[in-house]
């Protein structure tokens, strides 16, 4: 194989871990930002990134076109994360986390089960739009449209809860709740309103994480459990509660996740048989991220930008 | 004491009772929530089609279904099966869908003597020299279907195919039953993550090596996710996919749509199979259960066949489990497959198909039959079973 062809394929690998970051990095988004605001441990974030998918796929034949749906979608799961907060959340915040897992454990068994009674056992179908269903051609590599997309709307994303975080008012009480809460409603601010707002965002968030990866995963029961674990690995890396290190733990995780599935196997088979290298790249592969993990954990306990 | 002595008495009152027929008891181990629950639900629904036509009675017997969901996990089917043996005292357990668990519950279930009617997992281990008088399997052996379209893959000429499966037993089973047939090089053989999202990564790596086939083993929800990724990276139509039943059931086919289109697998059924009881089957599937039935509804169907004509050789009689076990290996019936027949080691022998996934006259995606690729096929492990 010539030289250009390798680097090309590489190229397209190190895109493709791009992507997988940015679409980790609209999960991880919402759950830091609840994690360290509010100080909730929220396992049913990943139902609400399900809550998406499905509103999507049962709204593209409602409203006619994937833009739309996933528009509704994403406001429909803010707003039920809304209500979620103060049904069940609101009562949480005093009591220590591990109330908070089982409570929003329960929580995960609520949606799959309502989910499954709507929509059936079945996984449901959910595509692209025509428009992104095929290929573009970058300089000779050839990718999938609606991948960009993903990767254009998690960058948006970033940018947009950049500017809402450093540059608006919300975005200054945002910071000063994770800082020292106590203070914050010491001066004043309704932060029963703050953390309803910040938990729809979240939520919002992670039904636009389910809306885009719609198209390209699986739409079952049980799909926020399966990413949940890996958005709990990049907040962590990237430290909890902090938007900068939910970006960059999303990115390396991604990163480190596809080179290691693309090159693992390979380098094995240098000093091991073909059979050998590939089970071994493989399993070598599935522990990568969780490897980087231990790694970040032990030089920088707190992870790689912790909030305050 | 006095616990145990009263316990002992309502033991004794409860056997001195006057027994009517007994009525049969099925325990249904199946996994009914979590990612894996399509599958569990379709063996459940189908057996329940199938007790539905014979009147709500297996073998003539009044008959009563006990469910319970494994979770898709090894410990719980291990202390349900333990459940059904100890408190409901079943006569036969169905229901189970994946191997590894299987393989878990079989030690107790041969200990309590209860029938272990497998629709769906048949694990190398107890087809081969661990066969097990209690194990009967009414769908296939693992490997089977695998080989089918190894066998289909070489007969149709391709030579350089690229192999994908999860990681994980059934996996390696999967790529060493297709290699079994398949002669060609081997252009890749990559083993993913269990359960795995993400496919980019191995669907560049495919691309380069530029196979002239693929052939993929990747059931429920990872089958939707590699479809899906395959169609988008631009690989559908310039390389062939080929994959076992599984990779392309009506559980993967109703969420990826046209993306399967003219994906060639292997099974031992179809929802066209032409048979007096499978026409009926699907048309009333589908008016019960709103959609059309998977392999799975198949091999639920046929389980209760197999326990109804085991029945029916005792006369109901169903005090003598010995009796009752040697019925049910002589059962012969005509199940959705056809005039069924078990090998020596509790498998059946049959016929495996070729399919192909088309858009029918309703729009809807589904398998239709393009062939046999087996006739009267054994699996290559009876030889290695000591049962008779």
């Amino acid at each position: 194989m010539p030289m250009s062809m390798d680097l090309l394929l590489l190229a397209e690998q190190g895109l493709n871990g791009l992507q997988l970051g940015v679409m980790l990095f609209l999960m991880a988004a919402g759950l830091t930002l609840v994690f360290g605001i509010m100080d909730l441990i929220n396992l049913a974030h990943g139902s609400f990134y399900m809550v998406g998918a499905y509103l999507t796929a049962a709204l593209v034949p409602v409203l006619g076109g994937f833009l739309p749906a996933l528009a509704v979608a994403v406001l429909l799961t803010a707003l039920l994360g809304l209500a979620v907060e103060a049904v069940a959340l609101r009562t949480l915040y005093r009591r220590d986390h591990l109330d908070q897992v089982l409570a929003t454990f329960g929580l995960i068994l609520f949606f799959n089960e309502l989910i499954r009674i709507l929509f059936g056992p079945v996984p449901i179908f959910l595509n692209p739009p025509a428009a992104l269903a095929g290929t573009v051609d970058l300089w000779g590599l050839t990718y999938p449209a609606f991948r960009l997309a993903i990767l254009g709307t998690g960058l948006a994303v970033a940018l947009g809860l950049w500017l809402l975080i450093s540059k608006t008012r919300v975005g200054m009480l945002i910071r000063a709740g994770a800082t020292n809460r106590e203070m914050v409603m010491a001066l004043g601010v309704d932060v029963r309103l703050l953390f309803g707002l910040v938990f729809a965002l979240g939520c919002g968030l992670a039904g636009l994480a389910g809306a885009m990866a719609g198209p390209v995963l699986a739409v079952q029961v049980g799909m926020g459990e399966q990413i949940l674990i890996l958005t709990f690995v990049v907040i962590v890396i990237g430290g909890i509660g902090s938007i900068r290190g939910a970006f960059a733990g999303a990115l390396l995780v991604g990163v480190v996740d596809t080179l290691g599935r693309a090159l693992l196997p390979a380098t094995f088979r240098l000093v091991m048989d073909a059979a050998s290298a590939n089970a071994a790249g493989a399993a070598a592969a599935s522990m990568a991220i969780y490897v980087l993990m231990a790694l970040v954990l032990a030089v920088r306990p707190k992870g790689l930008f912790p909030a305050a | 004491m006095t616990r145990s002595l009263l316990a002992l008495t309502s033991v004794a009152l409860l056997a001195a009772s006057p027994v009517l027929a007994d009525p049969l008891k099925v325990g249904m181990i199946t996994t009914l929530s979590g990612p894996g629950a399509g599958l569990g639900i379709d063996i459940r629904d189908g057996f329940a089609l199938a007790t539905e036509h014979l009147g709500g009675k297996l073998g003539g017997q009044d008959t009563q279904i006990v469910e319970a969901d494994d979770q898709q996990k090894p410990d719980v089917a291990v202390g349900l099966a333990n459940r059904m043996v100890e408190r409901d005292r079943v006569n036969v357990v169905t229901g189970i869908v994946w191997s590894n668990l299987a393989l878990a519950m079989m030690p107790t279930l041969a200990a309590g003597k209860t029938l272990f009617v497998s629709p769906n997992a048949g694990p190398s281990q107890l087809a081969g020299s661990q066969c097990n008088p209690y194990f009967f399997n009414v769908a296939y052996q693992n490997d089977t279907i695998h080989e089918a379209m190894g066998k289909h893959v070489q007969d149709a000429g391709f030579k350089k195919v690229y192999l994908l499966a999860p990681n994980y037993p059934a996996g390696k089973d999967s790529l060493a039953g297709f290699k079994r047939y398949y002669k060609g090089t081997v252009a890749g053989e990559v083993y993913t993550q269990v359960g795995q999202l993400d496919y980019a990564a191995e669907l560049a790596q495919l691309k380069a090596a530029a196979p002239d086939a693929v052939f993929a083993f990747y059931p429920g929800g990872m089958g939707i996710n590699f479809i899906k990724q395959f169609e988008q990276a631009g690989l559908k139509g310039a390389t062939p996919l080929f994959g076992p039943g599984f990779s392309f059931d009506q559980d993967i086919l109703a969420a990826v749509g046209e993306a399967a289109l003219g994906a060639k697998n292997s099974a031992q059924w179809s929802p066209d199979l032409d048979t007096p009881a499978n026409a009926s089957f699907v048309k009333d599937f589908k008016a019960k259960f709103n959609r059309i039935p998977s392999m799975y509804a198949a091999q639920g169907y046929d389980a209760a066949l197999l326990i109804d004509a085991a029945v029916k050789g005792v006369g109901g009689d169903l005090k003598d489990k010995d009796k009752l076990r040697a019925a049910m290996k002589a059962a012969k019936f005509d199940g959705l497959r056809g005039s069924f027949r078990l090998n020596n080691n509790q498998f059946p022998i049959q016929n495996v198909y070729l399919r192909e996934v088309v858009k029918g006259a309703d729009g809807t995606i589904t398998n239709k039959l393009a062939g046999t690729v087996f006739t009267d096929h054994a699996d290559s492990y009876a030889k290695d079973c000591a049962m008779k």
